[in-house]
């Protein structure tokens, strides 16, 4: 095997040597993963316990005339039943919830269908039985008349004004006004403007425009949505269950089941991997309201593999037009993009993320960008890694290589003069802090990857390539809290409220060692519930290696000023003049240390615990440079993956394993979006895919070895400056196989997935 | 209610007797019947892995055998990978090369590359990724489990060459 070393590099003010940080330290759960103890949302098993399962509808737009759930109820070993009938309807406000926002009126209507069902799969009733044959048995036996309505599952069709309506009460926001009464599924049309783009344009030597279409596609994660919910007799509902955001859920839950959030309890246990699909509830508040008809039995539920795919996520297909002009020089002179974003059944595609990743790597003096929200008979679209970014990078990615060639500059070049840097405002007002965009330019052009040259097909019928794309996120700052007891063996017992999605566990950890210098070994992290932490923020947004990380360095400082005092104490000498150099606390030539101390509490004051939150605002988005090297096989349309570079600013890399996992894992997720992944419908809308073997996501044999550059540009506004680093590796993927596809074959790709079919049509080979 | 049938099997070298509906799978069996719950439910339809198992020395996913077919069988589910003291080679590595991040496709991975170990100690990458196709990851690329098993594989090798210098003495 060639090992390929992951490279870091280290920009001059983070050669500073830490004690834990930038090590590569076993995570704390891994023994319980690697044997299988590890306790995820399916394994929990309580006593009483009844099974939960949904019924779903088979049409993707019909009005539910009646349910009759008679037979049902009758059958033995059936505990509940419930329909739209038992839930109270939920407010119609909108309100923060993860890194986005959530209507619950929208939300409570995506859980269990009302009067009307908007997609394939949508809930329509749910059963608790004894075991899960017989919830599955009883299913059978609901009956439910629908009045079949036609469906409308393309963007642009949704848009037309004779288009079936799926909301009867939306009404089109323009620029956060409504400013008709006509009903329509155009949800909302935003704007971004700057300069004069027309003039921009006419100063351009050279113009490139171009229509892009990207498919329906699915997080992906390996666990299903589950929920087990046992709403007691006394009022009060525990709910364990895998999610990214328990106290967004928590609130959630309050607003569809009208219960204070003071009388629930999210219990977040492990997690089977997320990436933007669990930070809302599906199953939770049914497994609550058939445990309260159950006669206050626990109730158990989980998705089948169909249901994932056909109710839950996925991100939206979506249409999108750039065009970009350019002087001779290389300059950019003005850049336009339209772009439409299926939301699925309810209003809240990621278009507004979309609008601000598409040209968000350059410093642009002449744009408009215009962004539509349009509902169609899908699944209502939730976040994925970067919602909205990996669609935007493909379009004007794509033109910007386009420009490249048309100038005949080297693509890295052309992208370097108009690369933004510090100081530069992005199309979405915020001005960038120090990022480090450039740095991974010139990461991949010195890196021996680009400096090869491309390996020779490896058959007369194949074609290589090699493409080269950038691309942006935001990345989100956040609250997050934390708790620490301090025992007298010296080690730290850490209560966080992250949910581990990724190793963060170790990553938090290694933060709160560092700021109290004592061994990593020595901490001991914890996730806790909405009961036993203070408030956190989704695990989501790349925030939780930066926020919790901050909370965990003002924990550590909060410990810190605790053992003074108590050190102090020891001594009877006055705290403000104990001084810290590591583990190491001192008065004069007195010193002890930390561990020492912690063997002395209990005779200066006793036990000692503290507890932190924190509101973060320093946040600075991350940014990469991919290059892949493809080989085309032009007989059947096949596009294998060769080689691939991933360079990104990092800000710092807390556990460089688990970074350069993060860049692993979106790239993954990134060439299956852009080879293979899609949501398949037949006219009707019925999915016709709604397996993993029909849905094909990447396997091990799909996939090269991964090369990673993890620049380190440091983020001035954290402690040890952390960038987020999660989302942005799945951006660029799509955008720079189509530039390498282009290389190899001498075709623009325009439609995302680039399968065979579709390199072959391309090719003209096929109609 | 269908009949439950009894049925005897032997389960991480213990044997176990339980009462199954012949509708049960095998993962339904370990996971709510026997409190086994390391074999993870992903797709219940043989395409990801999750809850993949030894059984009579061959890798099967446990969602696509019925809990009555394992009468009489062998199984080997990821409760009985490691060793009475410690982990197994593949569960180190695992750990040390950071080969997980959610965990949740883990114990399947572990293994099935258990399985193609016992039946080649000395796999190519190809070899890896050709057999851990069946095997579905969401978190990492892979990349890092590739490296895991091939590392797993090499001390398993260093083993086994250090206790045949044993014999030899």
């Amino acid at each position: 095997m060639t090992v390929l070393e992951q490279e870091r590099i280290q920009t001059q003010s983070t050669s500073k040597t830490f004690r834990v940080i930038g090590r590569r330290v076993p995570r704390p759960d891994g023994v319980d993963k690697v044997t299988g103890r590890a306790q995820y949302g399916a394994d929990v098993k309580l006593s009483g316990m009844l099974y939960g399962k949904v019924l779903r509808s088979p049409h993707a737009h019909a009005r539910i005339v009646s349910i009759d759930t008679r037979e049902a109820e009758a059958l033995p070993g059936v505990k509940a039943v419930i329909t739209g009938k038992d839930f109270k309807p939920a407010e119609d406000r909108v309100e923060r919830s993860g890194e986005g926002v959530v209507n619950y009126s929208y939300l409570s209507q995506n859980v269990m269908a009302q009067d009307k069902v908007l997609y394939h799969g949508h809930a329509v009733a749910a059963v608790a039985a004894t075991n899960p044959h017989i919830a599955e048995e009883a299913l059978a036996r609901i009956k439910v008349e629908y009045e079949v309505l036609p469906p409308v599952l393309d963007v642009l069709e949704a848009m037309r004004e004779d288009a079936p309506i799926l909301l009867p009460n939306l009404r089109t926001r323009e620029l956060g006004e409504p400013v008709s009464d006509r009903p329509t599924n155009i949800a909302s049309h935003e704007q971004y403007a700057r300069g004069d783009v027309e003039r921009g344009f006419a100063e351009a030597d050279v113009i490139v425009e171009r229509e892009f279409r990207t498919s329906t596609v699915h997080q992906g994660y390996i666990e299903p949505q589950n929920a087990t919910a046992l709403w007691n007799a006394d009022g009060f509902i525990t709910v364990w269950t895998s999610t990214q955001a328990a106290w967004d859920e928590r609130r959630e839950l309050s607003e569809i089941l009208h219960v204070p959030i003071s009388n629930i309890r999210v219990i977040p246990m492990e997690i089977g991997g997320g990436f933007g699909g669990k930070l809302n509830v599906y199953l939770e508040p049914l497994a609550a309201l058939l445990s309260l008809k159950a006669g206050h039995r626990p109730v158990k539920m989980w998705m089948q593999r169909d249901e994932v795919l056909k109710a839950t996520g996925p991100t939206s297909a979506s249409v999108i037009r750039v065009k970009v002009g350019a002087r001779r020089d290389g300059v950019i002179t003005a850049a336009q993009a339209w772009l439409a974003y299926e939301a699925g059944a309810f209003p809240g595609s990621p278009v507004g993320a979309g609008m601000g990743v598409i040209f968000a790597p350059y410093r642009l003096e002449n744009l408009l960008i215009d962004g539509y929200d349009v509902v169609v008979n899908k699944p209502a679209a939730k976040p994925y890694r970067a919602p909205g970014g990996t669609n935007a990078a493909f379009a004007s990615e794509t033109v910007v290589d386009e420009l490249a060639e048309k100038l005949g500059m080297d693509p890295i070049a052309f992208r370097r003069i108009n690369a933004a840097k510090e100081g530069d405002r992005r199309a979405d007002g915020p001005v960038y802090g120090r990022i480090g965009y450039i740095e991974t330019l010139d990461a991949i052009a010195n890196h021996p990857h680009y400096r090869s040259p491309l390996p020779a097909p490896s058959a007369p019928w194949c074609r290589v390539g090699r493409g080269v794309a950038s691309g942006f996120w935001f990345n989100w700052d956040g609250k997050s809290s934390a708790s620490a007891i301090v025992n007298p063996d010296g080690t730290v017992s850490y209560l966080e409220g992250s949910t581990d999605i990724g190793g963060t566990r170790a990553s938090l950890a290694m933060q709160l060692a560092e700021t109290l210098g004592i061994d990593y070994t020595d901490v001991r992290p914890m996730v806790g519930d909405t009961q036993t932490v203070g408030y956190n923020d989704a695990t989501g947004g790349s925030r939780t290696t930066y926020g919790s990380g901050i909370a965990a360095y003002h924990l550590g400082k909060a410990i810190i000023r605790a053992m003074k005092e108590r050190a102090a104490r020891l001594w009877d000498v006055p705290a403000e003049d104990v001084d810290v150099d590591g583990d190491t606390y001192c008065y004069g030539e007195r010193c002890i240390t930390f561990k020492a101390l912690c063997a002395k509490l209990e005779e200066t004051g006793g036990p000692l615990s503290v507890s932190v939150s924190v509101d973060t605002h320093g946040a600075i988005p991350a940014l990469a440079t991919h290059v892949v090297d493809v080989e085309v096989d032009i007989e059947t349309g096949k596009v294998s993956i060769l080689r691939y570079t991933a360079a990104q600013d990092v800000g710092r890399a807390i556990h460089p394993d688990y970074v350069e996992g993060q860049i692993h894992g979106g790239v993954a997720q990134g060439i299956g979006w852009a080879l293979n992944e899609e949501y398949v419908y037949d006219a009707d809308g019925h999915l016709l895919n709604a397996s993993l073997l029909d849905y094909r996501m990447p396997t091990a044999l799909d996939l090269p070895m991964i090369e990673t550059v993890l620049v380190e540009v440091p983020n001035p506004n954290h402690p040890f400056g952390v960038k987020g680093v999660g989302e942005v590796p799945i951006v660029p993927p799509a955008a720079a196989i189509a530039n390498a596809i282009y290389r190899a074959i001498g075709v623009r790709m325009t439609t995302l997935p680039m399968k065979p079919s579709a390199i072959l049509k391309a090719l003209g080979t096929i109609p | 209610m269908s009949t439950r049938v009894p049925v005897t099997a032997t389960i991480n070298n213990e044997d176990v007797t339980f009462l199954c509906e012949p509708r049960q799978s095998l993962l339904e069996v370990l996971r709510e019947e026997l409190g086994l719950t390391g074999a993870k439910e992903g797709c219940n339809n043989g395409n990801c892995g999750a809850c993949a198992v030894i059984m009579n020395g061959a890798l099967v996913n446990s969602c696509l055998v019925l809990g009555v077919e394992a009468h009489g069988a062998t199984i080997t589910t990821i409760e009985g990978i490691a060793p009475r003291e410690g982990l197994h080679p593949l569960q180190q590595k695992f750990i040390e090369h950071a080969a997980l991040q959610c965990g949740v496709c883990t114990p399947g991975f572990i293994v099935a590359a258990r399985a193609l170990l016992d039946k080649n100690p000395n796999p190519t990458e190809h070899e890896v990724r050709f057999w851990l196709a069946g095997n579905l990851c969401r978190c990492t690329g892979y990349d890092k489990i590739v490296r895991a098993v091939l590392d797993a594989a090499a001390t398993l090798r260093a083993q086994a060459a250090s206790a045949a210098g044993d014999e030899v003495q």
